[in-house]
């Protein structure tokens, strides 16, 4: 409604965007055109860009990308008053947007297409990202283009595979070929010729024929960069692409370890999957206790010489094998005693026996990244299939299973990871980690997103198309899940595959035990030798140790931010303590940002380190990436996608989290800006917070949050950044161009939840009850994300039948949201009638998006009050409210300056109330770099029937605000308006 | 994990008199020696001749006042044993002779030679899956390396103690996948991260006071489930809630007196599984 009326008075920024559209490179049709033209995005274009009469770098930077958002912002900006324009406009370009008609019915389109897969309203504005940068050549027909494409990406994986098939097919193409070297899991070396450009698929569908493997999802090829770093093959890309300078070889390894073999197919998978683990066992990457390793070892002769033979002489050739890193006599008698009671099993139980047992080791299929912790403790991050573990030393500290994890993202060298608010927790909270460098950060990224995705999820999600934001990187997990993999593998039809089991004795003895080759260390060291890329024709152990110490030495470099037990002191806050907390919180993400921790070589650094032990070595050469990943581009909004939800739904439901919400949501603003700005802009959600509702008195709430900030820093481009961030930041542009994409990749995230945005939303729902009710109480169930989320309208009734499943250990979204929905039914007595069954509309713009994000939110309940489950689900009085949040957000042109930590010197919140509005003001200075920067956030609520002329009031808000701060700027304006949806009989 | 707490020993240890005025505490209450005495062997016969378990007693050394406590002194787990480094200095000799009887037992002892190291065992909660070792005033992050490092095929997470002497003195295994722990607000922001941290979902037994929660669980062949829990002359309250539970055998053990010196009922035995190897 109101949104519409807004949207004209952008309109007259159309010009302007035409004006960015030369400057933008042209883009390719074709999906993997992307990256090139990211590459140019990232740098040329910038300074080509006409935009450059804007007077700083950082300006000439942030224009780039500024274009697309106008765009979006029209839509968005509807709510905005006309007086704002003016301001804002001279400010950044972002009030330039496109005729808002253009993109509306586009995006209500791909709402609607995308509904069933994410339930939110993201996908559209994805696509918009994504797209982006065609469109700026184009303008209109490139949203039509973009919606084949968007159409063409769903089926990926499919076509990917095809691709594949055709590929191969077609050798006789012009094309050059290469010959890759596979290492595979029995240590022997298989050369594959491909296509100079084949995509990663075809070499993969080639071992895996070779292998006469079918459940192939579980495995995949890894590569070393040439940091040295393991790193899985995008089956999706261009091998070139993604090794780049490196040599052409890879391993053939597990990458998805089953949680429970016995429920794989066939033998042969399980034969693999035991090579990968008598590998992990051997490195000791895989540790186990002497009795253990005794009993895997007896399996594994069982396995490869069949019956024990009272006749040979077993010792002798025992110690030929490798059952552990390093095994005493002792051990190897323990095994031949056992080996001894497994006369009769078949190589084919003894392989299941042994994994029975392999499988319950407390390291098993977890994939290791070294990291630091806020205070720049040296700690393990392990991703497995059940969601993140936290080690500190060899010690576990905590665990964040999939569901309680609402978004992954990684900005830079920091991977972070939005928590879902605990039981008494109010707050959703962030935990930050520091990785060793920014590829590191992506590539920890990377494994969260598809381990997520294989085994959490039905289907993969679809890449995202542009979302909200337009940086980041766009990758997705595009093979089959877990789930799709045995729903295939329950059609194989095949008489079991004869295939030799090889002994594992060579394999075991390399030097330091090091798997990887699966030779013996003359073996290994001549196959080295061969390679090309090979650094020195050592034994791989000694590559890899060479690896971890690699990775130390990087680590110095960065920060980290806050820790895991944290987020369990916010237990007990009450609301005034969010702005205390979030002060902390900025200050520890300040100080986490300054310090520079020293490089603390853990125990477990061998083992770890060198985890995915791969036999290729790589050249040393930094080679630096000349292409951008097609997914870099700035469109790579993909983490976005859910997060868009996420904060509509908080403050849609206008909980007093909701603050959070809209911090996340300028941060995904951010992220569409430059770097610069999207590191800024972090600090500002810190910031930001602060919005939340306040009571609802009426149904209809609007409310202003108006930011003023003034940034009184100098101007400090690059020089100012003395910081590590900044000199980052430094680094990057002056480096090539290969450098720019990189940082288009420097960011990313993703939302575990994406199927279930509604059941974000839906959590977040409660705790706005919370505050309205008090005693409503978060979950203890954690929503799976393993089902599609349902939409709206089936949410109701699915729902129900399976809220009393959901325990707390599997449940599926639905489960959770079941649980909201009765837990509404006992709450809503409060009055908040609205709440029992909300249907919300609420619509998230913001500068850098698409303008009107529709999220169908079903506002069923909260979440959070697990304990009511019993309740059954009554009917309760329908309330229909409509939800829109307009977040309004200048680019800042000293971004850079936001990105700084700085120490915070003072924060008090004002709070005053008038006939109708109550205004909450929030004044915070900090020290950045020598320099005050005084932020002040207003949150004015303005409650009142339909007779007051909301938007009216709102203008006058944000003049006053002005008004009031004639030396500050207001950087952002987050509008959010509950309007009550008349139901039939109530006017 | 189907086997856990399939307990075929017992090892206890005497109480000295020494008890009485140097054993440590939290608090100043005076113990009745006689009493403690009688109490003791009341929990001695109930795992001797009620449970049958085969019983090593240890005499008291009326140089260690604390000697009773053997829990602090071992971590028994499959077929190691982790001879501890108690984190009171007045402790660490008590180690010595449990170590002796573990060996008799034919564990492979593992000790923890690290003097940075200190790990008392009431801070080791195991669940059968996985540990929970309290980081509190007697047990350190080193400590529980080396633990973790002596049972390298389990889990081990780290839980902070907030209050209260050990980890145990406020939580214990009730039952498989059944943790007890106690309803005060520090053991129940442990019980939260352990729900977080574990691999797997426990289920809970929230006892009205923190020390009862310290209870004794096994599964014995022959005998099913059995719990030993305090006395309702102890704690009223929560006795009820464990006489509620239907599927335990249930042996309520009077334990006032060593209460006293922080002592809970699991403090006083460390139970050994010797069936499989």
């Amino acid at each position: 409604m109101t949104t519409e009326v807004v949207s004209e008075a952008e309109v007259k920024k159309e010009p302007e965007k035409a004006d960015e559209q030369p400057a933008a490179p042209q883009q390719d049709a074709e999906q993997e055109s992307e990256q090139p033209a990211a590459i140019q995005d990232g740098d040329t274009p910038r300074t080509a860009s006409p935009q450059t009469d804007r007077k700083s770098k950082e300006a000439r930077g942030l224009s780039r990308f500024l274009p697309p958002w106008l765009k979006r912002q029209k839509s968005q900006s509807r709510t905005e008053p006309s007086e704002d324009h003016e301001d804002k406009a001279p400010m950044e370009e972002q009030l330039e947007a496109p005729p808002p008609e253009e993109v509306s019915p586009q995006e209500a389109e791909r709402d609607e297409s995308h509904s069933i897969g994410s339930a939110d309203t993201q996908p559209a504005k994805e696509e918009k990202g994504e797209e982006f940068p065609e469109r700026i050549g184009d303008g209109k027909e490139e949203e039509d283009l973009l919606e084949s494409k968007a159409g063409e990406k769903e089926d990926e994986p499919l076509k990917a595979e095809a691709e594949a098939e055709k590929s191969s097919l077609k050798p006789a193409k012009k094309m050059k070929t290469v010959t890759c070297q596979v290492t595979l899991l029995d240590g022997s070396l298989l050369p594959c010729e491909v296509e100079k450009r084949a995509k990663g698929i075809v070499l993969f569908v080639k071992v895996c024929e070779h292998l006469n493997l079918l459940e192939k999802d579980y495995f995949g090829l890894c590569y070393k960069d040439h940091a040295d770093q393991k790193c899985w093959l995008d089956p999706a890309k261009e091998i070139k692409r993604q090794i780049r300078n490196c040599p052409w070889q890879f391993a053939f390894s597990v990458k998805f370890y089953p949680p429970d073999p016995s429920q794989l197919t066939e033998d042969i998978t399980r034969y693999l999957l035991c090579l990968q683990l008598r590998q992990d066992i051997a490195s000791g990457r895989l540790p186990c206790s002497f009795v253990t390793h005794s009993l895997l070892g007896s399996y594994t002769l069982q396995a490869e010489m069949g019956d024990h033979d009272p006749d040979a002489c077993c010792l002798d050739y025992i110690s030929e094998f490798q059952f552990a890193p390093s095994q005493s006599k002792e051990m190897e008698e323990k095994v031949v005693e056992l080996y001894k009671t497994h006369r009769g099993m078949s190589p084919a139980q003894a392989d299941a026996q042994f994994l029975e047992n392999a499988k319950k080791l407390s390291m098993y299929g977890v994939d290791l990244h070294h990291a630091k912790d806020s205070e720049g403790v040296d700690i393990m991050l392990g991703v497995c299939a059940n969601g993140l573990l936290i080690y500190k030393d060899r010690l576990r500290i905590n665990r964040f299973a999939w569901p309680k994890i609402l978004k992954i993202s990684y900005k830079r060298s920091n991977f972070y990871i939005k928590i879902r608010p605990g039981e008494a927790e109010q707050f959703e909270s962030s935990v930050g980690f520091k990785l060793p460098n920014h590829r590191a950060a992506k590539r920890l990224w990377k494994v969260c997103v598809e381990h997520h995705t294989f085994f959490r999820l039905v289907t993969p999600e679809q890449p995202p198309k542009a979302r909200f934001l337009t940086l980041g990187s766009k990758f997705r997990y595009s093979g089959r899940t877990q789930a799709q993999t045995r729903q295939a593998s329950t059609l194989i039809d095949r008489p079991a595959p004869h295939f030799e089991r090889c002994s594992s004795k060579r394999l075991s003895r390399s030097l330091d035990g090091v798997p990887g080759l699966g030779m013996d260390d003359q073996a290994g060291a001549t196959s080295l030798g061969r390679t090309p890329g090979e650094k020195n024709g050592r034994d791989p152990a000694l590559e890899l140790s060479s690896d971890s110490k690699s990775k130390l030495r990087v680590q110095g470099e960065n920060i980290y931010v806050r820790h895991s037990n944290l987020m369990l002191e916010d237990l007990d806050k009450t609301q005034e303590d969010v702005l205390k907390h979030q002060a902390s919180i900025s200050e520890l993400k300040r100080n986490f940002m300054e310090s520079t921790p020293e490089p603390q070589p853990s125990q477990w650094d061998k083992r770890l380190t060198a985890s995915p032990a791969t036999s290729l070595r790589l050249r040393a050469q930094a080679a630096f990436e000349e292409e951008v990943p097609s997914s870099s581009l700035l469109s790579s909004t993909v983490a976005c996608t859910t997060s868009v939800p996420a904060a509509e739904g908080a403050i849609a439901v206008g909980s007093p989290p909701a603050a959070a919400h809209v911090a996340e949501t300028a941060e995904d603003k951010q992220k569409s800006d430059t770097l610069e700005q999207a590191e800024v802009e972090i600090e500002e959600t810190v910031v930001i917070k602060e919005v939340r509702k306040a009571p609802k008195v009426e149904v209809t709430v609007p409310e202003v949050v108006v930011t003023a900030v003034t940034e009184k820093e100098p101007e400090k481009k690059p020089g100012g950044e003395a910081e590590g961030r900044g000199g980052e930041g430094v680094t990057q542009r002056g480096s090539t161009s290969s450098d720019s994409h990189s940082e288009s990749e420097d960011e990313a995230e993703y939302h575990p939840q994406a199927p279930s945005v509604s059941v974000d939303q839906i959590k977040e729902l409660p705790e706005e009850e919370e505050e309205l009710e008090v005693e409503a109480q978060p979950l203890e169930a954690e929503p799976t994300a393993a089902s599609p989320c349902p939409t709206t309208e089936e949410q109701e009734p699915a729902l129900k039948d399976e809220a009393q499943n959901g325990h707390p250990e599997s449940q599926s979204p639905q489960g959770s949201v079941e649980e909201d929905e009765e837990d509404e039914g006992e709450p809503k007595l409060n009055g908040d009638a609205s709440r029992a069954e909300t249907e919300g509309f609420p619509q998230v713009i913001c500068c850098s998006e698409p303008p009107v994000v529709k999220t169908e939110m079903v506002t069923i309940s909260d979440t959070f009050a697990a304990q009511k489950t019993e309740i059954s689900t009554l009917e309760v009085p329908i309330v229909h409210t409509e939800t829109k949040t307009i977040t309004y957000e200048a680019a800042q042109v000293d971004g850079a300056g936001d990105s700084e930590p700085g120490m915070l010197m003072t924060a008090q919140t004002i709070t005053s109330e008038s006939l109708c509005t109550t205004t909450t003001t929030h004044i915070t200075k900090m020290l950045k770099g020598g320099v005050s920067e005084t932020r002040i956030e207003k949150r004015i609520v303005i409650s009142g029937d339909s007779d007051i002329d909301h938007d009216q009031a709102l203008a006058r808000a944000i003049k006053e605000a002005k008004e009031q701060h004639p030396d500050m700027s207001v950087t952002r304006v987050v509008v959010h308006k509950e309007t009550e949806v008349m139901e039939e009989g109530k006017d | 994990m189907a086997s856990f707490g399939n307990f075929t020993h017992a090892i206890v240890r005497g109480i000295p008199a020494s008890l009485v005025q140097e054993a440590l505490r939290s608090s100043l209450c005076q113990v009745d020696l006689v009493k403690a005495q009688h109490q003791l062997q009341l929990h001695i016969g109930t795992l001797k001749d009620e449970l049958g378990l085969q019983v090593v007693e240890l005499p008291a050394d009326e140089s260690l006042p604390d000697c009773v406590f053997v829990e602090d002194c071992a971590v028994v787990c499959g077929d190691t044993a982790l001879i501890t480094r108690p984190g009171a200095p007045s402790r660490r000799k008590e180690t010595k002779a449990m170590k002796s009887a573990l060996q008799e037992l034919n564990f492979k002892i593992v000790e923890m030679k690290d003097d940075t190291a200190t790990l008392d065992g009431g801070d080791v909660l195991f669940t059968g899956r996985e540990f929970f070792v309290g980081l509190s005033k007697r047990t350190n992050h080193r400590g529980i390396e080396i633990l973790a490092g002596a049972f390298k095929d389990y889990p081990v997470s780290t839980l902070p103690v907030f209050e209260g002497l050990h980890l145990k003195s406020f939580c214990s295994m009730a039952g498989p996948d059944l943790i007890a722990f106690g309803s005060s607000e520090p053991a129940q922001k442990t019980l939260k991260i352990l729900q977080q941290t574990g691999d797997h979902h426990y289920k809970t037994l929230i006892l009205p006071d923190d020390a009862a929660a310290n209870c004794v669980f096994m599964n014995l062949s022959g005998k099913g489930q059995v719990l030993l829990h305090c006395t309702p002359e102890e704690y009223p309250n929560s006795a009820k809630v464990f006489e509620r539970l239907t599927d335990h055998l249930l042996f309520p053990v009077p334990n006032s007196e060593m209460s006293k010196v922080d002592g809970g009922l699991s403090c006083c035995s460390v139970l050994i599984s010797k069936t499989g190897s």
